[in-house]
């Protein structure tokens, strides 16, 4: 199983002149097996709420509730979350450096499944997640992400994403920045995932392009850190048509 | 890099203009204590340095102290002896002291080891002296001299542990296109104090790698000046250290870029964690007039791990002319960086292991340089130990 439902989410960012709510009481529900895309213009708090169901400290949730399978995940730290199965793959992949990526997954992979991955076969299926998202092997003596051009970042999150295996995986613009060979790389990834059962997706992202390959089940526009609406997929080729403007007016 | 960036001096070049009288980074020396005022503490070379905690090796304190034992292993083909203080190998790095501790130790010194490896020879095996301090009651004033010949090639570790009030000279010759890498490990109890006036000379075409690796002592303070015989010559000047509460930890550096063609790359790393703990790292160059097409770089990197600890990061650059390769530097301190630890987190790494992940990730290159395997496994695990006292253990 692998539902996530998120309800009434008011999320506030610390700034200089105090507290600022930034979603404003978001509510969605993705059941097992669904793939729903969230589209929305820059700034409406499609981040703030990818960063808000993984756990970064930044944002403080002020209301509302985020439950994976119905335990509610708020209270659960960043680590917690993960190992849970929720898996973000960030719009800005962090560098570590002096960290090998091998060493890096073998870590996370050990965290999630409690136990050391098998060396052998383990070795085999890095090369193999490495190689399906078009990163050479020796990617993994590299420093996490150091050094990664943009794409090799976005497809180093695809290469993680079909390594641990996650139940919930939230795609924070993963098509952002991509040519349309890397395009098609990360969402053949995102696709096996998805078809492997008993997952569900969030995919969000600002064009529609990504949407010919992955195809969602629910679309959902984000403005201003609120769903402004719920569609289908047809609602993603009326956004193709007519942009954000309607819903940027309604709201101004 | 791990950390946030706050680079913490805004600009360290200075050009001096060429003819102008002798720069600020190499006060003349002498051998006579009497030249050589009591510091007070408010001279520039003494600033950062807890003078009360010295214990008067730069007042008149008697440095007649012998409780400790010396234990060397010698490579095949490599000589370790002692020899009287007038044995004429003395002073070949062109040392002068540069400071009162320096002249006292080089007064008070009645013999010298040396680790001697002759000319043409090749020596994979590490030589290793261990220097044991018994007690930190009574000064103790030691003189080493580590010399290389031409077109040889080895590998000198010295280590101190126990306790000990060490007030030293160290020499580093090194001959005309050999390649030496020396070691110094100070691995002190937590009562040491050590005070180090270090000279290397490097040969034409000639390289040496200096790595200093500090964790232990109350107050460790390493001055070391290097220049050149010749031209063509490379220096490698790395340092690791971590300083833990209540600790000082200084190492004072001085490149003289003297010759033509020379090359220059200082590396020091460290790590602060605790009250009181306190890092300084001082990174001088100078490029004289005649270091026509030299390259230089000096790179100092603090990551302060708790609060209550300081860095003082001063990189320095006096250029006496323009026509170089290359002369930079960075220095910066920084803390955990909490979108690193967010992003390794998110993967399901628990807060403890994330954060050791980045201290080692922030050591591993420099680990990496050092490149001696014998010492890598103590490496790793003294920085294991290190952090299993704040990082590992409360947050
Ligand atoms: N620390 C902060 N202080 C003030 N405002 C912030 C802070 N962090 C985020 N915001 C604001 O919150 C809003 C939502 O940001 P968010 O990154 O979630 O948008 P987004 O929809 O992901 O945009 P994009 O399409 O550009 O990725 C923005 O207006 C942003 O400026
Ligand atoms: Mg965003």
């Amino acid at each position: 199983m692998s539902t996530l439902e998120i309800i009434d989410l008011h999320v506030a960012v610390e700034t200089e002149d105090g507290p600022k709510e930034i979603l404003k009481g978001v509510s969605l529900t993705i059941r097992d097996g669904e793939t729903h895309a969230i589209m929305g213009p820059n700034g409406s708090g499609k981040s703030t709420l990818a960063y808000s169901i993984a756990g970064h400290p930044k944002y403080a949730i002020t209301s509302g509730q985020i439950l994976l399978d119905g335990v509610d995940v708020v209270e659960m730290t960043v680590d917690e979350r993960a190992r849970a199965g929720l898996f973000l793959a960030m719009q800005y992949p962090v560098e570590v450096p002096g960290v090998s990526v091998a060493n890096f997954l073998r870590t996370a992979k050990t965290a999630i499944d409690g136990e050391a991955p098998k060396l052998r076969t383990w070795i085999k299926d890095v090369n193999a997640a490495l190689q399906q998202a078009d990163l050479d092997p020796s990617f993994s003596q590299r420093s996490v992400n150091e050094g990664f051009s943009g794409g090799e970042k976005k497809r180093h999150e695809i290469a993680q994403l079909e390594l641990l295996n996650p139940k919930v995986a939230v795609l924070d613009e993963t098509d952002s920045g991509l040519d349309i060979d890397a395009l098609k790389v990360v969402s053949a990834g995102v696709n096996r995932f998805a078809a492997a059962g008993d997952k569900s997706v969030l995919l969000i992202t600002h064009y529609t392009r990504i949407l010919r390959y992955i195809k969602p089940d629910f679309v959902h526009v984000f403005v201003d850190g609120r769903i402004a609406e719920d569609g289908g997929p047809e609602l993603a080729d009326q956004l193709e048509a007519e942009g954000y403007d309607k819903y940027v007016k309604v709201r101004a | 890099m791990t950390i946030t960036e706050a680079p913490n001096v805004a600009g360290a070049l200075e050009t001096v203009a060429p003819g102008t009288v002798s720069s600020h980074l190499h006060p003349a020396g002498s051998f006579d204590v009497a030249d050589h005022v009591v510091p007070q503490g408010r001279e520039e070379v003494w600033r950062f340095t807890p003078l009360k905690r010295l214990r008067g090796l730069h007042q008149d304190a008697p440095l007649t102290g012998g409780d400790f034992k010396v234990s060397t292993h010698a490579a095949p083909g490599v000589v370790a002896h002692i020899v009287p203080a007038s044995d004429p190998i003395r002073g070949t790095s062109g040392l002068i002291p540069r400071d009162r501790v320096s002249a006292r130790v080089w007064a008070a010194t009645e013999s010298l080891y040396v680790v001697d490896i002759p000319a043409e020879t090749s020596v994979a095996e590490v030589t290793t002296v261990q220097f044991t301090g018994l007690d930190a009651t009574d000064a103790i004033a030691a003189h080493l001299l580590i010399r290389i010949g031409a077109f040889s090639k080895a590998t000198v570790v010295v280590q101190f542990d126990g306790s000990a009030t060490l007030a030293e000279n160290v020499e580093i010759v090194v001959g005309d296109g050999a390649s030496l890498t020396v070691v110094t490990v100070q691995d002190w109890a937590d009562d040491a104090v050590h005070h180090s006036t270090q000279q290397a000379r490097v040969g034409r075409d000639a390289t040496l790698k200096h790595v200093a690796v500090t964790f232990g002592g109350d107050v460790v303070r390493h001055d070391m000046t290097a220049d050149f015989g010749g031209p063509g010559g490379s220096l490698e000047l790395l340092g690791l250290y971590f300083a833990d509460a209540g600790q000082h930890i200084e190492h004072r550096l001085f490149v003289d870029h003297n010759a033509p063609k020379t090359r220059s790359n200082v590396v020091y790393k460290g790590a602060l964690q605790g009250e009181g703990a306190h890092a300084v790292w001082i990174g001088n160059v100078l490029i004289r007039k005649v270091a026509e097409g030299i390259d230089t770089y000096e790179e100092n990197r603090n990551l302060v791990l708790t609060d209550g600890c300081q860095a003082d990061s001063v990189p320095n650059l006096e250029i006496e002319t323009g026509e170089i390769e290359g002369a930079g530097h960075a220095s910066a301190t920084g803390r955990f960086d909490d979108n690193q630890l967010f992003y390794l987190r998110s993967r399901g790494i628990e807060e403890k292991e994330a954060r050791r992940l980045v201290v080692h990730g922030f050591f591993n290159d420099l680990i990496r340089r050092i490149d001696v395997p014998e010492l890598e496994g103590k490496l790793l695990a003294t920085v294991e130990a290190e952090l299993a006292t704040t990082v590992l253990a409360g947050g």
